[in-house]
């Protein structure tokens, strides 16, 4: 056809063989997005391994500082590197990237460790427990008590401002999305589907399975990290009452909700 | 006393915009930023500023504002923008891409075209906005940024940098083509793999009309539906402005400057980032050609666009030359290019 390929495997033989003896799962490849963002691509899945190698390199390619380059966003199975055109060019980008890539391990970042008071209960804040509870052929005690018992990992952030993508939910609890999404979830909404758990930042039409509430702030613009989570950072669900998240949730409207409090080591 | 202008009627989606928000998308905050990169550097030259200063932006239907200041200067850039500015019982017709002072308690409204989707007003220093996030951007669905992060509504008041505008003559920036080019340049990825090679093909031959679904997220196409090779969905990934995603329906969405900063379906092609403001610019019904370039000949074409932005301000022109002079002046520069500058300096003064 002729057509200009923008897709290329960059790593040559002797690359290929190094990675190998690092013990890269996958190959990683450039893939242009367009003259403004570079991807490396180290899978097509979702693993702790590949999101380990993400992790490290978006921190590496901040450390390195690379003029041109604004920011690095990770995602389950790969880095976007943006930057601007008019000061560094794709080739010579991957040339500063290679070094980079080159020594780097899959050892687990060690991120900020999270407790989110969760209220479970009822069919305002718990409104699909039930259903995923029948679903998955255990009680919605049982459901809670899972749900609360794994360290759940930041993957990613994305969909809206400060949205997490969580992981790995227990075996058990893995179902797709609703067949019929909602137009609109609350703020708040602790919500399972494909393996994952995400919270709500803000109401928006969402299609997982609401299981609870929580009242943490996950995103306020004016404060100094405005993003609660990062990705690596881990969040245990602490399942709390009704009660207690009322209260919570008038603290965080009022932002009188202290976020230090939420810290798993301090 | 403090300046301000004061919103009479709104317009449809008026936000105050600059280049964007970087630095925070890895914290799932969109860039947001002006749709029509060019026009905003544009009309920002013309009244005087650095071209990146935050502006107002409009979609489809443009807002009608009062002067609460003691003088403000303006100007819009647009596909067939235009400006009415009506002072105590005159009513005149500003052209885009020509600055106009406006004294305390005029009217202005802004035209957007008839076949455009953005057109932008710029104000001279600027508005007395706070950056959030080291930006004036507004990205309106998380309330974030610009004026109280949200669209504009009757009875704001919009506070201005400047209570007086500076005193000196209007200008005009002649010959910016604004028109969509014949082809919009692509780079192929980053999942063209995800596409059959007749679906690429398609792609890159036929024409996809813009649909009336067209606004700050994107542009949703529709043309010959464009099959997947592997399904529609992938394991979540980075998203650029100007990334062309396919979902199951086949039909191409360009993701513009309020876009997600991942997402999950695969985009079979990028646009060029000197492309990227023209597709700001037109409006529902236009018809893209698109042609797939090497990354090296995008790079080239951007670098390209900012040599000729550098050189506005040195085009700039007395908003009341005549036409026929102007035409004839520019006729005359070409014999003589090289000395053009300073010859065209020396008649303008």
């Amino acid at each position: 056809m002729g057509t200009p390929r923008a897709t290329w495997v960059w790593v040559g033989r002797e690359n290929e063989l190094a990675m190998a003896e690092q013990g890269f799962a996958v190959e990683p490849r450039f893939l242009a997005s367009g003259d403004t963002a570079l991807v490396v691509e180290f899978g097509d899945r979702m693993d702790r391994h590949i999101s380990a190698l993400v992790l490290n390199l978006r921190r590496r390619v901040q450390e390195a500082g690379i003029a041109g380059v604004g920011e690095a966003v990770p995602t389950f199975r790969s880095l976007m590197v943006h930057y601007d055109p008019l000061v560094i060019h794709a080739r010579e980008l991957e040339t500063r990237l290679m070094p980079l890539i080159k020594g780097l391990e899959a050892e687990a970042l060690v991120g900020q460790r999270w407790l989110f008071p969760t209220c479970y209960e009822g069919e305002d804040y718990a409104p699909d427990l039930a259903d995923v509870a029948e679903a998955v052929g255990i009680s919605s005690a049982e459901v809670v008590a899972m749900h609360a018992s794994v360290e759940h990992l930041v993957y990613m952030i994305g969909f809206l401002p400060g949205q997490a993508y969580m992981g790995d939910l227990p075996d058990v609890l893995k179902l797709p999305r609703r067949t019929s999404p909602r137009i609109k979830v609350a703020a708040g909404s602790v919500s399972i589907a494909i393996g994952q758990t995400t919270v709500y930042t803000y109401d928006s039409p969402g299609g997982w399975h609401i299981i609870g509430r929580t009242a943490v702030p996950l995103f306020e613009p004016t404060r100094d990290r405005p993003a609660l989570l990062s990705p690596g950072d881990t969040v245990r669900f602490v399942p709390v009452s009704r009660n207690t998240y009322d209260d919570m949730q008038a603290a965080s409207a009022e932002g009188a909700f202290d976020i230090d409090t939420l810290r798993a080591d301090e | 006393m403090s300046a301000h202008l004061r919103v009479i009627a709104p317009g449809l989606a008026t936000s105050v915009q600059d280049t964007g928000r970087f630095g925070y998308q890895r914290f799932g905050v969109p860039t947001a930023g002006v749709l029509d990169r060019v026009a905003m550097a544009a009309a920002n030259t013309i009244v005087g500023n650095e071209p990146d200063m935050a502006v107002l932006e409009m979609l489809y239907l443009g807002p009608t504002l009062e002067v609460a200041a003691g003088s403000v200067r303006v100007a819009c850039v647009g596909l067939g923008a235009g400006m009415e500015v009506t002072e105590g019982q005159t009513t005149r017709q500003v052209p885009a891409l020509e600055s106009a002072r406006l004294g305390i308690g005029a009217r202005l409204r802004v035209m957007v075209g008839r076949n455009a989707m953005s057109c932008v007003l710029a104000i001279e220093g600027g508005f007395a906005l706070p950056a959030v996030m080291e930006s004036r951007s507004t990205f309106v669905r998380a309330g974030i940024g610009g004026f109280e992060g949200r669209a504009l509504a009757a009875g704001d008041l919009l506070p201005l940098a400047l209570e007086e505008a500076e005193a000196r003559d209007e200008v005009r920036l002649p010959d910016l083509d604004l028109a969509l080019p014949s082809r919009v340049r692509v780079v192929l990825g980053p999942q063209d793999d995800y596409f059959t090679p007749s679906a690429i093909e398609t792609f890159l031959s036929e024409p996809y009309e813009v649909t009336r679904a067209a606004d700050r997220m994107g542009l949703r196409l529709s043309g010959t539906p464009l099959a997947h090779a592997k399904g529609y969905n992938i394991v979540s990934d980075g998203i650029a402005t100007g990334s062309i995603q396919v979902p199951g329906d086949g039909q191409p969405i360009i993701l513009l400057a309020d876009r997600q900063t991942t997402g999950g379906y695969p985009k079979i092609a990028t646009v060029a980032s000197a492309d990227l403001p023209v597709l700001g610019r037109v409006g529902p019904g236009t018809k893209l050609q698109f042609e797939a370039v090497r990354i090296e000949v995008a790079e080239d074409l951007r670098r390209a666009q900012a040599g000729i932005e550098a050189g506005w301000r040195q085009q700039l022109e007395p908003a009341n030359a005549v036409k026929g002079v102007r035409d004839a002046s520019l006729y005359d520069a070409n014999l003589i290019s090289g000395v053009a500058d300073a010859w065209m300096g020396d008649q303008l003064d």
